[in-house]
């Protein structure tokens, strides 16, 4: 059981809270390496993923996480909804919940999407990436795979670099880290900076070289700016030059110290191809670790309440 | 007809003076001031432990007629005025088609003369649909009765085109009413950049977005001889910059709003739209900055930004909401809980703000307490309970910052040339 009904922010989940879904994603994990994949546990839930942007791995991740547990899982998406026509999301809330559904998850491109159907609905929310804000699954998955390849949260300094401005993930990473006992590091030009990094809990750095020998873990975001005008930074370029992963850069880490990225790469800009590739990054660890861990935060959302027969 | 009102306290900041007194209205006019009076008929008014003050004006109302009569009407918006203490409003001109030429400006006047229950000003657009392009008509608008003008919204962003505006509202002497925001800094911002933006990860608006309009603005006050008045300021530093360039004898003015004065970005602790203000809510030192200026005398008036929104629009997404709170029914008892209760204000002080003040600010009529004056009064009973709830409000809209707070003080009676707008607390249909 968690100590939240939702989790829209990391706030919403105490140290406890992520010790017990990080050891339920552990279970699961296993589960997920059998030949058959699928528990009974939440049969006849239905679990309604509304992504109100492009989504493909985060809805992928969380449907497969509902099918896992035998729930009923069901894809609202913008381009196949009233959403296009201009209905409110309080109205698209509030018709989710006549239609009785236990869980939702939302993805949108505005903060705070998930607050707005807390009020609306009485399903349990996660939030699947609010605008700019957070994204708190994706963080737990973060911890789960750090965990798993190191052994340990606690102590454990992990940079995150490049545009924490627009980041959802630090937004969801930095506190959560913060709550395991390690410490997070953003690392960019400032930029690419929130106002108050102090704020969410990070230490700042501007250079990548000078921290670079410090971190166990280099978290790598996604660049990506279309805009000619007030571009950030001058040119991709110069910015794989001073904050791009890379072999030569590697080589003046810890040898222990993993490469992790959320996912789509951009290879050649903020990670080159031999990195990518190499022992040392757990992209993929990511990715797998997704699905259990979303089972697992499903799990204990709605296991707790009354699972019925199948439990 | 005759009106005797017994026992208030009498406040007239032209003269500093605060005591009790009968005052007796005759044919909308003060005809005669003093102790024991009796009226031989006409209505006799108890309001001994009230304050009577001249009658309070609004710099900065949006009344959204014409085009958005579903938010506010020139009735609705001068109800709202009349149950908050006000005898008279000034319109923005943000309004759909935008009061930019003599005819809109007129409508405006015409409306509000078959309509409005206090007295309304139009403001004049400064450019052509407020597009900060081309001057609009000012010397029209001016003739049918315009008292200000403004692009109220935006700022005018060419430095050049402000100065060609200012240049030519220099020749009629008239006042040009400033918003400042350097949208270049401010956008897509919807909150305080700072503590705020980051923890609820919002885009930012600085502080200095504004800052860096309030310099230039004054600055070409300078350079055109051209009043300027100051919007709604929010910060720190632009209470500074205007302190300084009065010092230096620069003919600015500015305005402050009640829930920049009693709200900071601290009480954002949600996606609550009602908190979404263009400026947005500052920090608590930006606060404590704003009533530093009003004490100093750096602050000519306390203006609402009284900013109607539909529903349907105010419960979209935090980025996707209309900025503004509606302020008319709520800014005197904010003021009295929060500044004249507590001892930091006089009621001549507020006389100042919210009356005198403003009127020199835009040259409007003056409003005494005294024999030969037409009766603009504004009777306040400083020991009212006021709960502010969304369904308190006169105004057809309910988009308040507020809601949900106790508050201390409200008007009871409001008379426009005499003539009640309010009574008793209730709006008093003409």
């Amino acid at each position: 059981m968690l100590s939240c009904r939702h989790i829209m922010t990391m706030s919403d989940l105490d140290a406890d809270d992520i010790i017990s879904i990080l050891d339920t994603a552990d279970s699961f994990s296993e589960v997920n390496e059998r030949r058959i994949k699928k528990l009974p546990t939440l049969r006849g839930r239905t679990v309604v993923n509304l992504f109100l942007e492009p989504s493909t791995r985060t809805r992928t991740s969380f449907e497969l996480a509902a099918k896992r547990l035998s729930a009923d899982a069901i894809n609202f998406s913008a381009s196949a909804s009233a959403t296009v026509k201009g209905e409110s999301l309080r109205d698209t809330a509030r018709t989710l919940s006549a239609m009785a559904c236990d869980l939702v998850i939302v993805r949108h491109r505005y903060a705070g999407a998930p607050h707005m159907l807390a009020e609306c609905m009485d399903a349990h929310i996660i939030n699947g990436g609010d605008g700019i804000h957070e994204h708190p699954t994706q963080a737990l998955l973060d911890l789960f795979t750090m965990r798993r390849t190191l052994g340990r949260l606690e102590g454990l300094t992990v940079g995150i670099i490049g545009d924490i401005a627009h980041s959802r993930v630090a937004g969801s990473l930095v506190p959560a880290l913060r709550t395991v006992g390690a410490t997070p590091v953003v690392i960019g030009p400032p930029t690419l900076m929130p106002a108050r990094p102090d704020v969410l809990g990070a230490d700042v750095a501007y250079s990548l070289d000078e921290a670079l020998p410090t971190l166990d873990v280099a978290y790598m975001l996604r660049v990506q700016f279309e805009r000619a005008d007030a571009m950030p930074f001058p040119s991709n370029r110069e910015y794989a030059r001073l904050y791009g992963m890379n072999a030569s850069r590697m080589a003046s880490a810890k040898p222990e110290m993993i490469v992790m990225h959320p996912g789509p790469m951009n290879r050649g800009v903020e990670i080159s191809a031999d990195v990518a590739d190499s022992p040392r990054s757990v992209v993929l660890d990511q990715v797998n670790a997704g699905v259990a861990v979303r089972m697992a935060v499903m799990y204990l959302l709605l296991g707790g309440e009354d699972s019925g027969a199948a439990a | 007809m005759a009106l005797l009102l017994k026992n208030g306290r009498v406040v007239d900041p032209s003269k500093g003076t605060d005591e009790v007194a009968d005052i007796v209205i005759r044919d909308g006019v003060i005809v005669e001031i003093g102790h024991d009076l009796t009226i031989p008929k006409g209505e006799t008014l108890d309001v001994s432990e009230k304050v009577i003050l001249p009658g309070l004006v609004d710099l900065h109302t949006h009344l959204r007629e014409p085009g958005r009569e579903d938010e506010e009407t020139i009735f609705s918006g001068t109800a709202a005025a009349a149950r908050g203490g006000f005898t008279a409003v000034c319109a923005m001109p943000n309004t759909d088609p935008v009061c930019d030429n003599g005819s809109k400006v007129r409508f405006v006047v015409e409306r509000a003369a078959e309509e409005g229950l206090v007295r309304v000003y139009p403001i004049g657009a400064v450019t052509k649909g407020q597009a900060g392009e081309q001057l609009a008509e000012i010397g029209d608008m001016r003739a049918e009765g315009a008292v200000a003008f403004s692009d109220d919204g935006h700022s005018i962003s060419s430095a050049g085109m402000a100065r060609v505006a200012m240049d030519y509202l220099k020749a009629f002497d008239a006042v040009m009413v400033s918003h400042c925001e350097d949208t270049s800094l401010s956008r897509p911002g919807v909150v305080n950049e700072g503590v705020v933006s980051t923890r609820l990860g919002l885009p930012g608006w600085p502080a200095a977005a504004e800052e860096v309009m309030v310099a230039r603005d004054i600055r070409l006050s300078e350079l055109t001889g051209c009043r300027v008045h100051l919007a709604h300021l929010s910060t720190a530093r632009s209470v500074d910059l205007v302190r300084e360039a009065k010092a230096r004898g620069v003919r600015v003015t500015c305005e402050v709003t009640p829930h920049h004065l009693f709200l900071d970005e601290d009480a954002l602790v949600s996606y609550d739209t009602n908190l979404k203000m263009n400026p947005p809510l500052r920090t608590a030192a930006d606060r404590h900055a704003l009533v530093e200026g009003l004490l100093d005398g750096t602050v000519d008036a306390i203006a609402t930004d009284h900013a109607p929104h539909a529903p349907h629009e105010k419960e979209l997404e935090f980025e996707l909401a209309p900025f503004g709170t509606t302020g008319l029914e709520t800014a005197l008892s904010l003021v009295n809980t929060h500044l004249v209760a507590t001892g930091r204000l006089s009621w001549n002080d507020v006389a100042r703000l919210m009356s005198s003040g403003p009127r020199a600010v835009f040259g409007l009529p003056r409003v005494r307490i005294e024999p030969g004056q037409v009766a603009d009064i504004t009777v306040v009973d400083p020991e009212a309970r006021v709960e502010v709830a969304a369904d308190s409000f006169v105004s057809a809209s309910r988009n308040s910052a507020f809601i949900g707070q106790r508050l201390l003080g409200r008007a009871s009676e409001v008379l426009v040339g005499g003539y009640f707008a309010l009574k008793g607390g209730k709006v008093v249909d003409r």
